[in-house]
């Protein structure tokens, strides 16, 4: 088996958490994610996604639950310098290329501030080779350096936006919605260069989308979220070919396919959490029913779910 | 089939700092009663901007209509007066935008909101008007109408404000309905919801749409025929089935192969090399050449006109020229001709049609 890079144990994260408006926008959920691996992580909107990856970059201090980057934890008191080793490995890729730049930056400050902060350059002449260089691996060139993120289109953005996280070689990065604001023609140049970069520089990804036919290109592992749980999880494949889920059956069969035969005749199947019907006394755990196929179900289900498997 | 609307030989440009965008040159298009047509393409290639100006929502002071007509109800509609056009607009002709969360008014409960359109162009009194509007939020399907109807937009979900914005549009049983986006904004499953409901509506008032999106897998879903877009103008256009099975215009075969599918297993995914054009200084000829490696010499120095390629199926691609060499398209497009009789890589049973379709 591979190597753990990253282990996430029990995660909670409450928002308002003991007033009456609590949110529990994560609710108990655990998960590993093994160097080298794209795991992508799909749900609707609301049902967390976001906020774990954002948890687990420390954007947000969990409620509780750990969260293990290679077996050290990335909550609780900190000294500076450590945080600051943890975010050299750990980066951020955001959904929007509009908002998440700075519009007064320079394209070339943009990308170097990760460089400044961690000292990884010595000098100017320095800085702005490394630039260049980023903006190369990227599919840019040099004269963008000196540009405003205003001039740019929002596949050229989120360019950036990636050759940023590049900057300070991180191992991690977190993929929130990279491509969802993209055209369907810049969305693929976007995904090659993100499986490009893995390839060549070894990174693992977590991919964070609601675009279920991109996240099973890219992804090795998919987790799918519904309400603040991971509700099942298991290779691209084997959740594409053998559903177990109620919702995530009901996810899959609500994407639309380029191909209007299959249209004419695609069944939707809602999905409706009360169907489960669990008793009061049932433990709905997290389960596997197949090797590395984890489905969350009552015992009940998961007898049913055995047989069930192709 | 009866003409709904046509749009004839239509340009259109913006008048910028930077100079002329031209930003539709030459669309011509017809919309057929109870039809859905879907116009596909990337950001920037006039889809929106056709629509707004069938709808004339573009800033008079910076956009000029430089050429051609847009034939509703006997009338053109590019040169229609304003207070004409107020008298189309919401009545026979409505609008449904990409984000619900902006078209909607914060500050005015929904209810009103879905009444204005009744109020103001059908002679009703404003009892009646609150009753129709009731029945529109019922229909759309938002549960509990006669309370929520007092409620403002940021009480509602999403998906909910989509309903809400496609009751208003729907107000006056308009012959046409353009739908800007509409899904675009929303999560899989409530997308899935929000074409159901417009199927459904499209089948109960026999209303005309005009769909616009970049998904294809939505085009595949809704639309009767589909016109694809590039550049400003329209470089295929055909049934559904055609432009999904028999597509010949090479930008028609980039869209359809850039996207990932379900069950095939793609080592790397094909994207569209480059960028749109700068429409500012539109290429001469085909637009798409630069970035098509089907690309020939005549293709940058004269546009293509468009080639017939059945009685409904049209592509703009000097590829489908008599003289012009032919050319394998991308391995996935001939996956899908495959399945399609009439094309010439059809494998079916019922003996060899080959040739050009």
């Amino acid at each position: 088996m591979a190597e753990k890079l990253l282990e996430v144990k029990n995660l909670k994260q409450y928002f308002n958490a003991g007033k009456p408006s609590e949110v529990k926008a994560i609710d108990d959920i655990s998960f590993d994610i093994y160097r080298g691996e794209t795991f992508g992580l799909v749900g609707e909107s609301g049902c967390g996604k976001s906020t774990t990856g954002r948890t687990i970059i420390r954007l947000y201090d969990a409620t509780d639950g750990e969260v293990l980057y290679d077996g050290v934890s990335v909550h609780g008191n900190k000294s500076k310098a450590d945080v600051k080793s943890l975010n050299q490995k750990m980066q951020m890729i955001f959904q929007d290329p509009y908002a998440s730049l700075n519009p007064r930056m320079k394209v070339l400050d943009i990308i170097a501030e990760g460089l400044d902060i961690h000292g990884l350059v010595k000098n100017a002449k320095e800085r702005k080779q490394k630039v260049i260089e980023l903006l190369e691996t990227v599919g840019l060139n040099k004269e963008h350096a000196e540009r405003y993120p205003h001039e740019f289109s929002g596949g050229q953005r989120q360019r950036i936006g990636i050759a940023r996280a590049l900057a300070v070689n991180p191992e991690f990065i977190i993929a929130d919605e990279p491509i969802s604001a993209l055209d369907v023609s810049i969305q693929a140049q976007v995904v090659n260069l993100l499986r490009d970069l893995q390839k060549e520089k070894g990174l693992t990804y977590l991919f964070i989308a609601h675009d279920l036919s991109m996240v099973k290109y890219i992804s090795d592992r998919i987790g799918v979220m519904y309400f603040g749980k991971l509700v099942e999880m298991a290779t691209a494949e084997e959740l594409y070919k053998n559903p177990m889920h109620p919702y995530t059956k009901s996810l899959l069969s609500a994407i639309p396919l380029p191909d209007p035969i299959y249209e004419r005749s695609r069944v939707r199947t809602p999905y409706n959490p009360d169907d489960h019907k669990y008793g009061p006394d049932e433990k709905v755990e997290f389960r596997e029913v197949a090797p590395k196929h984890f489905v969350l179900c009552s015992d009940k289900e998961f007898e049913e779910m055995k047989t069930q498997l192709k | 089939m009866e003409k709904i609307l046509q749009v004839i030989d239509l340009e259109l440009s913006f008048h910028t700092f930077a100079g002329e965008v031209k930003a539709i040159r030459g669309v011509s298009f017809d919309l057929h009663k109870g039809e859905t047509l879907a116009i596909v393409g990337e950001s920037g290639s006039g889809k929106s901007v056709t629509t707004k100006s069938i709808m004339r929502l573009l800033p008079e002071t910076s956009s000029e209509f430089k050429n051609g007509e847009i034939l509703f109800d006997g009338k053109d509609l590019t040169s229609l007066p304003e207070s004409g056009m107020q008298k189309i607009r919401g009545k026979d002709i409505s609008m449904i935008f990409q984000d619900p969360m902006t078209s909607l008014n914060p500050t005015m409960p929904i209810g009103k909101q879905v009444m204005e359109p009744i109020l103001k162009h059908q002679k009703v009194s404003k009892a009646k008007a609150k009753e129709v509007a009731i029945e529109l939020l019922k229909m759309v399907g938002i549960p509990n109408a006669e309370v929520r109807y007092k409620m403002y937009p940021h009480q509602f979900s999403g998906g909910q404000r989509q309903r809400i914005v496609i009751a208003i549009a729907l107000a006056c049983n308009p012959k046409i309905l353009i739908a800007d986006e509409p899904t675009t904004a929303l999560d899989v499953t409530i997308q899935a919801q929000i074409l159901e409901l417009m199927k459904d509506i499209q089948k109960k008032v026999d209303t005309s749409i005009i769909f616009i999106t970049h998904d294809l897998g939505v085009v595949a879903n809704v639309a009767d025929r589909v016109a694809v877009m590039y550049g400003g103008r329209i470089v295929e256009v055909g049934t559904v089935d055609e432009i999904f099975y028999n597509p010949q215009h090479p930008y028609t075969w980039g869209l359809l192969s850039s996207m990932p599918s379900l069950d095939l297993e793609e080592e790397r995914l094909y994207a569209i090399p480059g960028t749109p054009p700068d429409l500012l200084n539109p290429p001469v000829g085909d637009a798409f050449a630069l970035r098509s490696e089907y690309a020939l010499k005549i293709d940058l120095e004269q546009a293509p006109p468009m080639f017939q390629v059945s009685d409904t199926h049209y592509a703009a691609t000097w590829l489908l020229h008599p003289n012009a060499p032919k050319v394998e398209p991308p391995a996935t497009i001939i996956e899908r001709m495959k399945t399609f009789r009439g094309s010439r890589y059809y494998e079916g049973t019922d003996g060899n049609l080959g040739g050009e379709a």
